[in-house]
């Protein structure tokens, strides 16, 4: 996959991990595949053996990007959420539409809008410049705003609904005993529904982890700098990298199975009147 | 002292048909029932005075503050109307204590932090809350948390105290206005309770606001309005008439007097100001007020001959239905001397019978 494909100039990081290529010589051309003897023995193979020429890099990367995009989708959840379940307003049905949009384009085509979006001289790309000091097509953040599309769509259907499920009655008594709008969404809606949120915040995490299309169109696959988990497991799989597709898969995996059984001890057991 | 005119259209929801309310209405102090049946605009007309709904016209004063005028464009929002809500629920916020709610509303209130405190303490120690004040809503039993709603309806010292009829399952009713008489001797000038059982605005001995679909059809002190009900509709709602067409045959001023025809008999009853010969109205007449004797010989003025069709039974009287659509309430051991009679004579004391 070549960057000058894009309409962009490849970044900085991308040539200085073509040079270290140049220098070390390619590293996937130094696998060879070797088949363990045994199931355990081959697990120990993936994990201790894997010839790791990112080493952990994409989970932490990966790790960070989710992070990133689920500490930037709760709020617009939040605020979405409340706007959905309790404002009427002209064009809430296409706002509604929207919101589900993400989940139903081919996540390249997504990919592709924000590329065209956000390349060079456009004005989101210039107000991304101006704000954050750098572009953002090809680096990490590139990858972060790919997770957070990517999640933010459930977050979202997850806040509308813990806030549409919430007993009205409540927030009339409180509206009545003198709280303002914002007392009733901090201090009645948000508590009531903090489990709730968290829950979905926690599977939320884990989606943004699992992007593939979208990272791949906006941030490339630059092994050391914006190769996320899923993009080096295709990675490695593609070009006959077994092991360390395995070690990868194993290691999010165990993680996954771990945010789920959390987003299932967080999730309400019975709703509380 | 409450002035209101407000009236509010409700567009058509999903599910709910569209519903316009108008109503134009004065209180003095003391309690008020709002009585009407379900789905009547009680809830929306608690809801317009605190606040949480705007009008879409009229005008609200209360003790001379005006809440809500439309053509100065007055709007107090809900935390700076002198007026405490009880909901049809208790609806405490579930993840605080009784005496954490309390707070919450001594707060928004804008009590000094203190002073909340105080107030707090002294309205737990009223109602009697101090065993369940470290309990949240979903672990206090219904009755601490119906006292903890009062007691915060309450806490600021309200002039108007609404308060919805409560549906939550597990809520005595006896307790609901224990709670409201209550209130009343605790201070609260004006108290508004809506309901739809007619026994309750009685046992409040309190005023009455008729309301049927969105339209308030009558207001007056509560014996009044259940010995004169001002049209067909209040008795239908209110219960325990015979309703009965009939037709003006004659009207004496002078002698007071004037002659009904009911069917096949013609009753006599005392004058009908208002009304012209001829007319066609609706005779009017509590259960308890027709007295029925079992039938001998040909009847006599004023009695109609009726075959008994069923009896339903209280605790202190039994109503027997007859024939025609008619009703007569009597005491139970009336009933037990006579109790193999079929056969019944209804007689309609000429002083009791009005129109409608």
């Amino acid at each position: 996959m070549s960057p000058t494909s894009y309409q962009t100039a490849p970044p900085r990081n991308f040539i200085l991990a073509q040079r270290r290529r140049l220098v070390n010589g390619d590293p996937y051309q130094k696998i060879l595949i070797r088949f363990p003897a045994s199931p355990a023995e081959g697990l120990r193979m993936d994990i201790m053996d894997a010839p790791m020429q990112s080493g952990w890099f994409p989970l932490w990367l990966s790790l960070r990007v989710a992070a990133v995009a689920t500490l930037a989708a709760v709020p617009c959840a939040l605020a979405l959420g409340w706007l959905l379940s309790r404002c009427e307003f002209r064009g809430k049905q296409v706002v509604q539409g929207a919101i589900l949009l993400p989940l139903m384009f081919p996540p390249t085509v997504l990919g592709f809008y924000l590329l065209v979006l956000f390349s060079q001289g456009t004005l989101l790309a210039k107000a991304w410049e101006s704000a954050f000091g750098s572009p953002l097509l090809f680096t990490w953040r590139a990858a972060a705003l790919a997770a957070l599309i990517h999640t933010a769509p459930l977050l979202v259907r997850a806040c509308r609904d813990a806030l549409e499920a919430l007993p009205r009655d409540v927030e009339r008594a409180a509206r009545s005993c003198g709280a303002s709008g914002w007392t009733v969404f901090w201090r009645v809606a948000l508590p009531q529904i903090q489990r709730a949120l968290a829950a979905a915040a926690v599977l939320a995490f884990g989606r943004a982890l699992g992007d593939f299309g979208i990272t791949l169109m906006i941030a490339g696959n630059i092994p050391g700098s914006t190769q996320t988990l899923p993009v080096a497991v295709y990675s490695a799989a593609s070009s006959g990298n077994g092991a360390y597709a395995r070690a990868l898969v194993l290691a999010v995996s165990a993680l996954i199975l771990g945010l789920m059984y959390a987003a299932a001890r967080l999730e309400p057991k019975r709703a509380l009147r | 002292m409450i002035q209101a005119r407000l009236l509010k259209s409700m567009p058509q929801d999903s599910g709910k048909p569209a519903f316009s309310f108008g109503a134009e209405f004065e209180l003095a102090g003391g309690i008020t029932a709002v009585f009407g049946p379900p789905s009547s605009g009680k809830t929306l007309l608690l809801d317009l005075l605190a606040g949480l709904i705007r009008p879409d016209d009229g005008r609200l004063m209360v003790d001379g503050q005006i809440l809500y005028d439309r053509a100065t464009g007055v709007n107090l929002p809900p935390r700076k109307r002198p007026c405490g809500y009880v909901l049809s629920s208790p609806s405490l916020l579930p993840h605080l204590t009784l005496r954490q709610n309390l707070l919450f509303a001594a707060s928004c209130r804008g009590l000094p932090r203190l002073e909340s405190h105080r107030v707090v303490e002294e309205w737990i120690a009223i109602h009697g809350l101090a065993a369940a004040a470290q309990q949240k809503p979903g672990e206090a039993g219904a009755e601490s948390r119906l006292r903890c709603a009062f007691a915060r309806a309450s806490l600021a010292a309200p002039k108007l105290l609404l308060v919805d009829e409560l549906s939550e399952p597990g809520i005595d009713r006896a307790e609901v206005l224990k709670l409201i008489l209550e209130s009343q001797s605790q201070g609260a000038p004006a108290i508004l309770y809506a309901t739809r059982r007619i026994e309750e605005c009685l046992e409040l001995g309190a005023h009455l606001l008729v309301i049927s679909a969105g339209r308030i059809l009558q207001a007056g002190p509560c014996r009044e309005v259940l010995e004169k009900p001002a049209s067909v509709e209040v008795a239908r709602l209110l219960g325990g008439f015979n309703l009965l067409p009939a037709t003006i045959t004659a009207l004496d001023p002078g002698r007071d007097m004037s002659r009904l025809k009911l069917d096949a008999v013609e009753l006599t009853g005392p004058y009908f100001p208002g009304h012209l010969r001829g007319d066609r109205v609706t005779l009017c007449v509590r259960w308890e007020d027709l007295r029925a004797v079992p039938a001998s010989g040909k009847p006599g003025p004023n009695q109609l001959a009726a075959a008994l069709l069923r009896v339903s039974g209280g605790r202190h009287s039994v109503r027997l239905h007859l024939a025609g659509d008619l009703v007569v309430e009597m005491p139970l051991p009336e009933w037990q001397q006579h109790n193999h009679v079929r056969q019944w004579m209804v007689e309609f004391p000429p002083e009791t019978l009005r129109v409608v």
